[in-house]
């Protein structure tokens, strides 16, 4: 009886044990894939490939308000968006604005003369890692591939403005109203917008193609404070520029990994 | 046959009663195929064949709207020695400059609601609000 007692303990605690360290070994095996995950650093480009992207050399820029204008008119003329008075209905692609709007998360106490009284160009960051992107429920907004743009197909935005409350930049605009009338010129070979489609800018995918520099680029290019290239490689002007230059970015703490630069 | 010159005349009134549409429609103008109008410019050649373009047109420009804007392969097509810069209004409206007499022809004779203006300039907003250079 005794002997038994003993055997049925034994066997007992054996299975105790075996249950006890099962979910561990389950656990042990889990830890990889999580931990590769957050390998992937902060600031670090995810993805491979040619990505765009733009550098703007604010010291260029200071105190030429007419260029900035020039900039924003060329942008909008090319890709036929109108002119709308009011913060609620205005379209913008790329526009000017004060330090601390641009760079929230940067603005200081005591910042220098320039950098209180200058306005900053700004535009669709080109994220690496759009939230747009993520929040669209239709793919309307997706990253091209090839380019790295993050790119809107009209055809299939439902106009619920997920992208604009999930962009950090204020990129996206909403066309409360038929945008065709409201042109005064148009650029022919290029469409416009239908009233509940959001639009922002799209890096001039259209001109480069044809072997054209995007029209903000080309706009400033008296003062050259505008390059654009491929970030991913090397020898491109834009990545010399970024390897010697101190650059900031956008609100770059919330991991959304721009592709426009500055040099301030 | 009894009652012949009643059955017979009522017979013959049947039948063009029966017939009615058919014959009506041979001398009415009341529906008429659309006549559609060729290129203005005098261009003979399209990416394809009158048919399969009468057949297809919409499915090859979706296909086109796909590649030029979700795969951003935005290359021209060359057809006949002819680079056509592929989109609505860089290629099909090039050549087929009347909205009114070539698409809408058709598309209102079938009752096909087309949503392509909403966003696209037709020929005729493109050139009235041409920007002056």
């Amino acid at each position: 009886m005794d002997k038994q007692r003993r055997t049925f303990l034994k066997l007992a605690g054996a299975t105790a044990l075996a249950g006890l360290s099962a979910p561990v070994v389950v656990n042990l095996n889990a830890t990889p894939a999580m931990a590769s995950a957050a390998a992937a650093g902060h600031g670090e480009e995810k993805r491979q490939g040619m990505r765009l992207g733009l550098l703007i050399d604010m010291r260029k820029l200071y105190g030429r308000t007419d260029l900035l204008d020039k900039a924003t008119e060329a942008c909008h003329r090319v890709h036929n968006v109108p002119k709308i008075e009011g913060k609620k209905s205005e379209i913008k692609w790329i526009w000017k604005t004060a330090y601390a709007n641009a760079f929230i998360d940067q603005s200081v106490n005591h910042a220098s003369k320039t950098t209180r009284e200058s306005e900053f160009l700004v535009l669709c960051n080109h994220c690496d890692e759009p939230p747009c992107v993520r929040v669209c429920p239709t793919k309307a907004t997706f990253v091209e591939k090839k380019t790295g743009i993050v790119a809107m197909d009209y055809h299939r935005c439902i106009g619920c403005r997920f992208c604009m409350m999930g962009c950090p930049y204020g990129a996206r605009s909403f066309n409360w109203m038929d945008p065709q009338p409201l042109l005064k010129s148009v650029n022919p070979d290029f469409p416009a917008r239908m009233r509940g489609v959001v639009e922002k800018c799209n890096f001039c995918g259209e001109r480069l193609a044809l072997g054209k520099e995007p029209a903000c680029v080309e706009a400033v290019k008296e003062v050259g404070a505008i390059i654009f290239g491929d970030l991913n490689d090397p020898n491109s002007e834009i990545s010399k520029v970024l390897d010697r230059e101190h650059t900031i970015q956008r609100n770059a703490a919330l991991g959304t990994k721009p592709s426009v630069f500055y040099i301030v | 046959m009894y009652n012949k010159g009643t059955i017979i005349p009522g017979l013959v009134i049947f039948v063009l009663l029966v017939t009615f549409p058919i014959w009506f429609n041979a001398f009415s103008t009341a529906s008429t195929v659309p006549k559609i109008e060729l290129p203005p410019g005098g261009e003979k050649e399209c990416v394809a064949s009158a048919t399969e373009m009468r057949a297809k047109h919409m499915v090859l420009l979706n296909e086109w709207r796909d590649d030029v804007l979700r795969s951003g392969n935005k290359t021209a097509v060359t057809v006949g020695g002819k680079e056509y810069r592929r989109g609505l209004q860089t290629a099909c409206m090039q050549c087929h400059t009347n909205k009114d007499k070539f698409c809408d022809s058709c598309h209102t004779y079938t009752s096909v609601n087309v949503y392509c203006w909403d966003c696209h300039l037709t020929p005729d907003v493109a050139a009235a609000k041409k920007e002056k250079h």
